[in-house]
């Protein structure tokens, strides 16, 4: 067991963790941050995404150990209001069925769109092809990615 | 810290008791109901539950009960929109309240596309009944009658006199007022009538599932909760000889392992290891240094069950159905044709693996946080392993990640059940991905062996399918089973059906609409068999082979029609596509939904496709809401590309050899089709739509495929048949 300082959503967390426990069960199990899922947990299907440094990875991938010292954001602290162009598209197009690897997806899909703000059919498919959706949300997903944008370039948030 | 469960907050606060309309067995308008409890809240009650379903408060706010499981088909928000219909109000107004079980609710199920035909009368009396009883607290106060008033967005008006008054104003009046005769109550139904159904509705939950709140299974935190793995026996049945747990207690975090006996019933408490610790990672971790001696029940392996189909498709098999004449309309046939199709063992793979939460009461008694589609079922299961009573046990319903049939069984109620009893703390268990697709209740594979005779103008007249199916002491094992009136049965008038069994011991189950999921595949890939033979078009092959019946038809002809002519004007079928692409049909009814799928695929080197558009002609009656409508339409899409190119789970050793998405390969962004949805909205009473749509999308893109290579997919899933997505 050791002792580490996570930095999550913007706050930072002292916890013990046994030194191979990976991000995700830090995370959930430990910060009660459930929102990040765990589906596969050997980093195929996308679901516990989280944004470490701005990045998407696989947080069944990463132990929590190795990431002190990086910005980590859970769904919990994209915008707790809902708020966040990608949170309003995919309220509005009304993506989710189940629901559980939405979080992931849309965690990918802003990062998609901070690197790329007008994307296309073939960059959100290469950009979201890491993140399985068992519902198969798949069209809507595109339709919201580029819905947020829209809302990104204008500058709109509801 | 606890869970996010408002567990029948939608019940009045103070009148739990008292009001019982619509309690179970009251389905239907007209049907007995405990009329004295309509009333339900006193006068002297800030807030006014009339029925179940339904509470409002002052400030206007109306509490709507959801009762039924949701696993992603919406009925959550769509249900709760039918009470919202009939009672006239905003939509904004509404807040949607998960039930947990309450046998006063009657059927409580994620099954058989069944909640909304089920909810349809019983959800617009309740709704209906509470507005008749507003406008008549409206009448009384305002001293005008009834007819003289009309509800609407939430308030009583009366036009005549300028007067207006908000639902939550009316509600100690309202609850004076005699219960309205819900035999007489006129109720909505036709689409043309609609204001809020119909319309497109975002789910319920999205605010949460947006910002990551606590919904699922999974996310259940209690005070002072330990988390457990249980580990069964690789081979189905396998029991425990010996394990090493007093080595597995020493690992860190550990609190508690022990072996649990279990029975043979795989539905129920399995044999197996729990292991129990303080996180669940440290659970999993521990299981690395368990070392079990296991003493193994069956060695099925999917070799053996080709061999013995293999054998068993040379034989007569049992006749289970025959009509008219059907070896001398061989005989005379024209000309015949024959095709056979296979198609494997699936598994359900829920994104959200098998989860259970619970909780032990010192009393004996016990509470189950469950993502359940069958929450009766899971009761059952916790009653049966603890000796418990249905009344020691309450289970409280969680959103759930998906389910395709996987969640009607409850072993892990059961499991989670044992385990909490053992420690005598909040216990969360959860299965590993790999523990789920290892110990699923799969699909079971098919054989099927056609047969059909044309006369001089390509009609089929004769009619032979020999169905290898799985079975033991003569019954089918679950999901097997055909039945004897699927079409083409009623449809050509000599016909006969055929079956033989294999003897299986792998557990099976209902897979996402069962049998038809892979039935209609076989059959619709075979059509297209006859017309190729016959050089008929199967859009016209179809709609003569629906335009009679002997005898009963085995589906709503007109209906089915309608499908099919309304897809293949949308997708502008017969359009010439170029080379190397092309069009395929399929229809089905099930679940009491007609679907009719044209796809368009585009086949490149190496038999590497991709599925380009998918064009879907659904009618299920009136649409509830358009939005979870069109999602399930595009969700069984997706499902049923996903499966039929690429999924399989094989046995070796009574051992399913598939464990985790790496090698069963879900379908991915990339590989969807655009798709495109269009409603035939009548006013046949509604049905459900979380499995109708599924059926004919495999058969639509094999019959495209097959249009634009001239190669027939004769196996699932289609990559072992040469066809790559």
């Amino acid at each position: 067991m050791s002792q580490i300082t996570l930095n999550v959503n913007g706050a930072s967390h002292a916890i013990d963790v046994p030194s191979d426990m990976p991000l995700l069960w830090a995370l959930r199990d430990k910060l009660n941050l459930v929102g990040t899922k765990y589906s596969c947990g050997i980093g195929v299907c996308g679901a516990c995404t989280v944004l470490i440094d701005g990045r998407p990875e696989h947080s069944c991938m990463t132990t929590a150990m190795s990431e002190q010292g990086a910005e980590i954001t859970t769904i919990e602290g994209l915008d707790p209001d809902g708020k966040h162009p990608t949170q309003v598209a995919w309220d509005e197009v009304d993506v989710s069925q189940c629901g559980y690897c939405q979080g992931g997806q849309l965690l990918t899909a802003v990062s998609l769109l901070e690197g790329n703000p007008d994307p296309s059919d073939a960059d959100i498919d290469m950009a979201m092809s890491g993140v399985l959706c068992r519902c198969g949300t798949y069209q809507r997903i595109r339709k919201a990615i580029k819905l947020a944008a829209k809302y990104g370039q204008e500058g709109v948030v509801s | 810290m606890t869970v996010e469960a408002s567990l029948n907050s939608v019940l009045p606060r103070r009148s739990f008791l008292k009001t019982t309309l619509l309690a179970s067995g009251a389905f239907l308008v007209g049907v007995a109901y405990r009329r004295e409890l309509w009333a339900g809240g006193s006068a002297d009650e800030a807030d006014w539950s009339p029925n179940l379903y339904l509470r409002i408060d002052p400030d206007n706010t109306v509490f709507i009960l959801s009762k039924n499981p949701e696993c992603g088909q919406g009925v959550k928000t769509a249900l709760p929109m039918i009470v919202a219909e009939c009672l006239e109000v905003d939509w904004e107004q509404v807040r949607v309240d998960q039930a947990g079980l309450d046998d006063r609710l009657g059927r409580q199920a994620a099954a058989g596309s069944g909640s909304t035909p089920d909810a349809w009368n019983d959800l617009r009396v309740a709704g209906t009944g509470a507005r008749v009883m507003l406008v008549a607290a409206a009448a009384e106060k305002w001293s005008v009658a009834p007819s003289e008033c009309v509800a609407r967005e939430g308030r009583v008006l009366c036009e005549a006199k300028g007067l207006s008054a908000r639902y939550g104003d009316l509600l100690k009046l309202a609850a004076k007022q005699a219960a309205p005769n819900l035999e007489a109550l006129s109720l909505v139904s036709k689409p043309k009538d609609f204001k809020l159904l119909g319309r497109r509705i975002a789910g319920v939950d999205n605010a949460k599932i947006h910002t990551g709140k606590a919904l699922f299974g999974c996310d259940t935190r209690l005070e002072g909760m330990l988390y457990a793995v249980y580990v069964k026996c690789p081979s189905f049945g396998g029991r425990v000889n010996k394990a090493n747990v007093e080595q597995v207690l020493e690992m860190p975090g550990v609190t508690h392992a022990f072996v649990v006996e279990g029975g043979a019933d795989p539905t129920g408490l399995a044999p197996g290891v729990a292991i129990v610790a303080e996180t669940w990672w440290e659970a999993n971790a521990a299981r690395r240094y368990l070392r079990v001696d296991w003493e193994t029940a069956q060695s099925d392996s999917s070799y053996d069950y080709e061999r013995q189909a293999d054998a068993l498709r040379k034989e007569a098999g049992e006749t289970l159905r025959e009509d008219g004449q059907v070896e001398e309309a061989f005989g005379m046939a024209e000309r015949i044709v024959e095709g056979s199709y296979y198609y494997p063992f699936v598994s359900h793979a829920p994104m959200e693996p098998q989860n259970c939460t619970a909780l032990y009461h010192d009393s004996g008694r016990i509470e189950l946080w469950a993502p359940t589609q069958l929450p009766g079922s899971a009761r059952d299961a916790v009653s049966r392993t603890l000796g418990l009573k249905n009344e020691s046990i309450q289970i409280h319903m969680t959103r759930m990640g998906g389910g395709f049939g996987r969640r009607l069984v409850n072993e892990f109620a059961a499991e989670v059940a044992w385990i909490a009893r053992e420690v005598r703390r909040p216990v969360q268990l959860q299965w590993t991905r790999e523990d789920d697709m290892s110990h699923d209740f799969y699909r079971p594979a098919g054989w099927h062996d056609f047969k059909a005779g044309l006369d001089e103008g390509g009609r089929m007249v004769a009619w032979d399918h020999h169905f290898v199916t799985f079975g033991n002491e003569g019954r089918s094992v679950s999901g097997a089973g055909i039945s004897r009136s699927h079409y083409p049965a009623g449809l050509v008038e000599n016909f006969r059906l055929r079956q033989s069994m294999i003897p299986c011991h792998v557990p099976t189950g209902p897979w996402r609409s069962p049998g038809h999921s892979a039935f209609c595949w076989a059959f619709q890939s075979f059509f297209d068999d006859v017309c190729d033979a016959s050089g008929r078009d199967p859009l016209e092959f179809r709609m003569e082979l629906l335009s009679r019946s002997f005898g009963e038809p085995p589906l709503d002809l007109a209906r089915t029609r309608a499908t099919l002519k309304l897809a293949a004007e949308k997708a502008g079928w017969g359009r010439e596509l170029g080379e190397k692409r092309g069009m395929g049909l399929a229809f089905h009814f099930d679940h009491g939904g007609f679907a009719t799928h044209i796809a368009e695929v585009s086949v490149g080197s190496g038999g590497r496709y991709k599925v380009d558009r998918v064009v879907s002609a659904i009618d299920v009656g009136p649409v509830l809401n358009r939005s979870g409508a069109e999602n399930q339409v595009e969700g069984c899409v997706v499902d049923a590309l996903s499966t039929c190119s690429q999924l399989e789970i094989e046995f070796i050793a009574g051992t399913a050899k598939q464990s985790n998405f790496r090698d069963y390969p879900l379908l991915r962004i990339d590989q969807t089709p655009t798709i495109e949805c269009h409603f035939i909205e009548s006013d046949n009473p509604p049905s459900g739509l979380g499995e109708p749509p599924f059926a004919p999308v495999a058969p639509a893109i094999a019959n495209a495929l097959f249009a634009a290579t001239g190669r027939r997919v004769r196996e699932m899933p289609f990559v072992r048949a040469g066809f790559s997505i």
